[in-house]
């Protein structure tokens, strides 16, 4: 019998705005977009500009609201950047919104010399950040915190959820200075509003207390995390999380605080390259301190990734639900 | 024809732009180095920029009304700051601190450093860009003021440079004049060998500028330019390519072979004064 009669599976597939919710999650559409358009009421001198993705990264929303202080730069990141640059020097402050590979790795020496040398009023909204979608490296933006790390100056924020977006628009419109924040656009999951929980720039939260491992992570890794501390507790396994929404400037207090509580597997989980992310700067925070628990990191590999679906990628490279808590199970075996 | 008023515009023009080359090469000879040989080529279209073109307030050089003058190539800053001198935002006894540690007149321009600097430059290709974004923050204030950019020819390769030519088109920013210095010399040699930019006028024109294209020391053809430029009824962004001399001015250096760092040898930079204060004197 020939094979090709068989029934063939069915192919995932990868597209590019796959959401990250999972099956019946609770969402918001377009968070971002309607925090802005709030804030704007009471904020005149906020434009927006976006280079040919209002759309995907729902500044099509402030757009609408407001068309005379929306400003399409095409698509030309480094315009975008340098003329945010040029209207925060007129008092203005821009949001402007790109996809994260584009906003850094494109733009980088824009972001650098225009506007993060000059500490210009510039906020940074890009999508699309780490592995968010299954289209290859030329829209997975792996290294995205570690290019903006790097800039002196930039405060960086990678949120987990609707709530968090929500709350981070007004807190990062009241700091003045350049800020990068990760974007999370389309139907975004609500998780932290069942946690005593609000945003604060530059600080760590603590969402569940646990005395076997402290969980630190960032954007959608903590709603992972706060998963895998659930699952693990069916295994009897406790399982504490510390979300850290900004990522510089560091709440070094607070994680050394946590870190500091003896006998937990200390785990930086991140959806990001092992390399210049969080883990690194959590294992900075910690050495620097003299503070040395057991320590480990799930993070994406130094590795150009693969194109596919986004719950195979993320089972692949090990930050899924699953994949997280095997690991860790193996880990504390 | 020129009438008397012309002739007076242009002799009190002809002495902005001499003490504009004198501070350059005095500032040259405190390092013993810079980029004199732009800063005199440049001269008459910063005197006519400074001193006839532009609004702005000596003593408040961030007043609101001005007119903004982006230095995109910040390797002019010598030029610049003789511009700056020249027009009373920086004190002349302020030139001997040029490039030294600490100085407010770094050898590249910094915003953050000098009063009057719009931009930190020195990253070619980011000058044309930041201008859109200001002219479109003017507009939207309803500030009149003009945004310069001013670039060097060898910033015709960087790609921002016509995003921004684009972008700006796009916007109908009438509000934004750029100044292209071309001399034909960059890092590597003639910009005719590096990348070739001709036919420029056209290219410009292409991506629908107002242009026009003058001698850069030719100081009524400058004057007109600029006076076109700015009272241009179309909503278009204008440019205005000028084809320089390095060296202007001093005839040693005119000859001297190009390069993109002129060499001036430790005597060389008094023999140029004398030079450049001879003409003028001849000229009075």
């Amino acid at each position: 019998m020939s094979t090709a009669t068989a029934k063939k599976p069915r192919l995932t597939t990868s597209a590019m705005i796959a959401s990250i919710a999972s099956e019946g999650q609770r969402t918001i559409a377009a968070p971002f977009g309607k925090a802005l358009v709030t804030l704007a009421e009471q904020r005149p001198e906020i434009v927006g500009l976006t280079a040919d993705l209002a759309k995907y990264t729902d500044l099509h929303l402030f757009g609408q609201a407001y068309p005379e202080r929306f400003f399409q730069m095409g698509m030309a990141e480094q315009l975008l950047m340098a003329a945010a640059g040029g209207m925060a020097k007129e008092g203005f402050m821009p949001f402007a919104t790109t996809y994260a590979v584009f906003g850094t790795r494109r733009a980088f020496d824009f972001v650098h010399q225009v506007i993060a040398e000059e500490n210009l009023n510039v906020k940074l909204c890009c999508a699309l950040p780490g592995l968010t979608t299954g289209y290859g490296p030329s829209h997975q933006a792996a290294e995205d915190l570690a290019l903006v790390r790097a800039i002196p100056g930039m405060t960086v924020i990678d949120p987990c959820d609707a709530l968090d977006i929500e709350q981070a628009v007004p807190a990062i419109a009241a700091h003045n200075g350049p800020v990068y924040m990760r974007l999370l656009r389309g139907n975004v999951p609500l998780v932290l509003d069942e946690y005593d929980y609000k945003f604060e720039l530059g600080k760590a939260k603590l969402l569940r207390g646990g005395n076997d491992v402290l969980l630190i992570a960032s954007g959608i890794m903590t709603m992972r995390s706060l998963e895998v501390a659930s699952a693990l507790a069916a295994d009897q396994v406790d399982v504490a999380v510390l979300h850290v929404p900004t990522i510089k400037p560091l709440d070094t207090a607070t994680i050394l605080a946590e870190a500091s509580r003896s006998g937990r597997l200390v785990v930086v989980a991140e959806n990001h390259t092992t390399v210049g992310g969080l883990g690194e700067a959590v294992a900075t925070a910690l050495l620097t301190a003299g503070v040395s628990p057991q320590f480990r990191q799930i993070a994406l590999p130094d590795a150009f990734l693969d194109a596919g679906a986004l719950p195979t990628l993320h089972d692949r490279y090990g930050i899924s639900t699953d994949a997280m808590a095997k690991t860790i199970k193996t880990w504390l075996a | 024809m020129n009438t008397p008023s012309d002739t007076g515009l242009q002799a009190k023009l002809a002495e902005h732009a001499y003490r504009i080359r004198r501070f350059a090469l005095q500032m040259g000879e405190v390092q013993g180095q810079g980029y004199v040989g732009q800063a005199l080529g440049y001269a008459d279209v910063l005197a006519v920029a400074y001193c006839h073109a532009m609004s702005f307030r000596p003593d408040d050089p961030e007043w609101q009304g001005r007119d903004r003058f982006l230095l995109s190539h910040g390797h002019y800053a010598i030029a610049f700051y003789a511009a700056l001198i020249e027009a009373g935002i920086i004190p002349e006894d302020e030139l001997e601190s040029y490039g030294s540690d600490d100085s407010r007149l770094p050898m590249s321009g910094m915003a953050t450093y000098t009063p009057g600097m719009e931009i930190s430059g020195g990253s070619l290709g980011q000058g044309l860009p930041i201008a859109v974004g200001m002219a479109l923050g003017l507009r939207l204030k309803g500030n009149p003021a003009f945004v310069y950019n001013s670039m060097s020819d060898g910033e015709l390769d960087e790609g921002s440079t016509w995003e921004a030519a684009m972008g700006a088109a796009h916007h109908g920013l009438g509000n934004l004049i750029c100044l292209v210095d071309i001399n034909n010399q960059q890092a590597d040699g003639p910009s005719s060998k590096v990348m070739g930019f001709e036919p420029l006028a056209d290219k410009w024109a292409s991506f629908g500028w107002h242009v026009q294209r003058v001698d850069g020391n030719d100081l009524p053809a400058v004057i007109a330019a600029f006076d076109t430029a700015r009272q241009l009824a179309e909503a278009k962004p204008r440019v205005i390519l000028f084809d320089t001399l390095m060296g202007k001015g001093v005839p040693f250096l005119e000859a001297r072979e190009k390069n993109h760092f002129i060499r001036v040898d430790p005597p060389e930079w008094q023999q140029a004064l004398d030079i450049l204060d001879q003409a003028q004197g001849a000229a009075r």
